[in-house]
């Protein structure tokens, strides 16, 4: 049993190298590299590679199920997920049917992460209204919800059309849909619907300061609580978190800068205020572990630490250097964050702990009169 | 920015907070002249009655690489953090800016982009603004006014512009002079920030909307676990 889950996420960036020539990485390149990154991450001991989803460049991202069904036929170990799965432009008739596929080929290693998109049009390009954001993601999660609980949904919402003796195929592996983690950056809605359902909850916690998510984890664990599902220490928190590891501190800082100038969030900011002010740590494996061992005290006890993968177009060899790092961190950093952890907090849910979980509470809403009768 | 401090009665005494926004970029600046005129003819307004105040400066000059840094990464610096929560929760605010090339200065209007929408409904706000002539003093009426009044501000019918040749300047000829434009302005707002309660008020910026459930809408009623 692990207490605890570590590994990447990918959000599938189409970059370059700013330190080569300058020439623009290519897909094929790209794609093809990230299946190898995801594969060594499983080969370094990470517990988890997720990947996102987007329908604009200079992404390439646009299907997570694609890409997790290529990867759960080339591991074995690792668990799969994303980061994001549109909840608002996609049809959940389609969310239930692919990743309930996917749950299957990946025998059980698959959850998924929900997400409202952060490119504007894209809500129009798919037919929806960015006003609607939240609504969307409230409808179209409680759809998926009953497509993935019961065999045969009758169903009408404001979004789509009704759905009357509809049963989604194929049905949830072993009868337990995967794990559903909800992330938001800014919206209070969104931390009480993963409280409402004891769904997990995400905070990306990168680009932003530490303190701007504290509020919503703590909102989604006393909602947590209010519903009933445990104690608010008995949530399930995911973090994302954003390193660049070398083993002298000034070769790290020094390697990163040209990254960090090329990078998205980088440009026309200081690298030394925005290491300061948000989670993205540059530096030695020790300062890397003491950041991160720290993240507990902010947040509580959690279950995902999520580290960014490559959004700086670092070439294949530099991001694989970064995952052998993470691969060398991750036992200290577990150990670290498993010593003190109370007893109260459960291991993060897998398939396999969810279906004994389950069978363990049919057994219990059995009366003992009728057990006895039998 | 400087730190608050109260002027006036203190102890039991009613308090009232002023946040002032200087976007004056010389040193000395005539728009934070004008800005301190205005605080003193406002305080001077509020002490008769025996109301403390505690001001707030915030010279945007200050805060000009972190504002910057705060439209790239959508996160304000703790300084300026500070600053923006002074203003957002003062009971009223005087607010000063040079006109450059037909309106506000841009790093002022930075600043006020990087304000949270809300947060300055409801502020007693004293708009002024400096220039080389008075011929720019309607850009307080076009562009000053409605950015307030945009955010929900309430904004004092007087606002005060100050070109150069003011400061030396009584009046006459039917037009008021500096000094008692300033005193009709400060007027103004004293008297809502009298009855304000706004630096009491507290607010949760992760408050649900009303009326928002998280289930989704289902025929057969609420979600329930199988």
């Amino acid at each position: 049993m692990t207490a605890m889950q570590f590994g990447v996420f990918s959000v599938g960036y189409l970059d370059q190298d700013p330190p080569s020539t300058g020439s623009v990485v290519r897909e094929k390149e790209t794609i093809q590299e990230t299946l190898l990154l995801a594969q060594h991450a499983e080969e370094v001991g990470l517990d988890v590679f997720s990947f996102g989803e987007h329908h604009n460049p200079p992404f390439f991202s646009s299907s997570p199920p694609a890409v997790l069904a290529y990867l759960a036929a080339k591991t074995s170990r690792i668990q799969l997920t994303t980061s994001t799965t549109l909840i608002t432009t996609n049809d959940p008739v389609k969310i239930a049917e692919d990743y309930a596929l996917v749950q299957h080929l990946a025998e059980g290693r698959l959850d998924l992460m929900l997400g409202r998109g952060n490119t504007g049009p894209v809500y129009p390009w798919f037919g929806k209204d960015i006003r609607d954001g939240i609504p969307l993601a409230v409808e179209n999660y409680g759809l998926l919800r009953r497509l993935w609980d019961e065999d045969v949904v009758d169903w009408e919402g404001r979004f789509r059309s009704p759905l009357q003796g509809f049963t989604s195929i194929p049905r949830p592996l072993d009868g337990v849909p995967p794990f559903v983690w909800h992330a938001s950056i800014r919206s209070p809605e969104i931390a009480e619907q993963a409280a409402y359902y004891g769904d997990g909850f995400f905070a990306n916690n990168i680009f932003w300061p530490a303190k701007h998510f504290q509020p919503l984890v703590s909102l989604y664990r006393q909602r947590y609580e209010h519903y009933g599902h445990g104690t608010a220490a008995q949530a399930i928190v995911g973090l994302g978190g954003h390193v660049f590891i070398r083993p002298r501190s000034q070769d790290a800082k020094a390697e990163f800068l040209p990254y960090f100038r090329n990078s998205s969030f980088g440009r026309g900011v200081s690298l030394e205020s925005f290491t300061e002010q948000t989670p993205l740590t540059v530096g030695s494996p020790q300062e890397i572990i003491d950041r991160y061992a720290g993240m507990r005290d902010l947040f509580g006890d959690y279950h995902r630490q999520l580290f960014l993968l490559n959004l700086q177009g670092m070439s294949l060899k530099v991001s694989m250097e970064q995952l052998d790092a993470l691969g060398e961190i991750v036992p200290v950093l577990r150990k670290e964050l498993d010593r003190g952890r109370p007893g109260e907090v459960p291991d993060i849910p897998t398939h396999a702990s969810r279906v004994a979980s389950r069978d363990e509470q049919h057994h219990l809403s059995v009366a003992p009169a009728e057990v006895a009768s039998r | 920015m400087t730190a608050p401090q109260a002027y006036g009665s203190t102890g039991d005494a009613v308090t009232r907070k002023l946040a002032v926004v200087s976007a004056g970029l010389g040193v000395p600046s005539s728009t934070r002249l004008l800005a301190d005129r205005l605080v003193q003819a406002s305080t001077d307004r509020l002490h008769v009655e025996g109301i403390a105040v505690e001001i707030t400066v915030i010279e945007l000059r200050d805060h000009a690489m972190a504002i910057t840094g705060n439209l790239l990464n959508g996160f304000a610096g703790p300084e300026l953090e500070s600053a923006i929560e002074s203003l957002t929760g003062a009971d009223g605010a005087i607010v000063t800016t040079p006109i450059f090339t037909t309106s506000y200065s841009g790093l002022f209007k930075s600043f006020v982009d990087v304000i949270e929408p809300g947060a300055l409904a409801g502020l007693a706000v004293l708009i002024g603004a400096t220039g080389g002539t008075e011929r720019h003093s309607l850009a307080l009426d076009y562009a000053m006014r409605p950015l307030f009044t945009y955010h929900h501000a309430i904004v004092v019918p007087t606002s005060v512009y100050a070109a150069t040749g003011d400061w030396g300047n009584a009046g006459g000829n039917g037009a008021a002079g500096l000094a008692e434009r300033i005193g009709r302005a400060a007027t103004e707002l004293a008297a809502l920030m009298r009855g304000s309660t706004r630096s009491n008020e507290v607010h949760d910026p992760f408050a649900i909307p009303a009326g928002f459930g998280p289930a989704g809408f289902s025929p057969t009623g609420p979600y329930s676990r199988p």
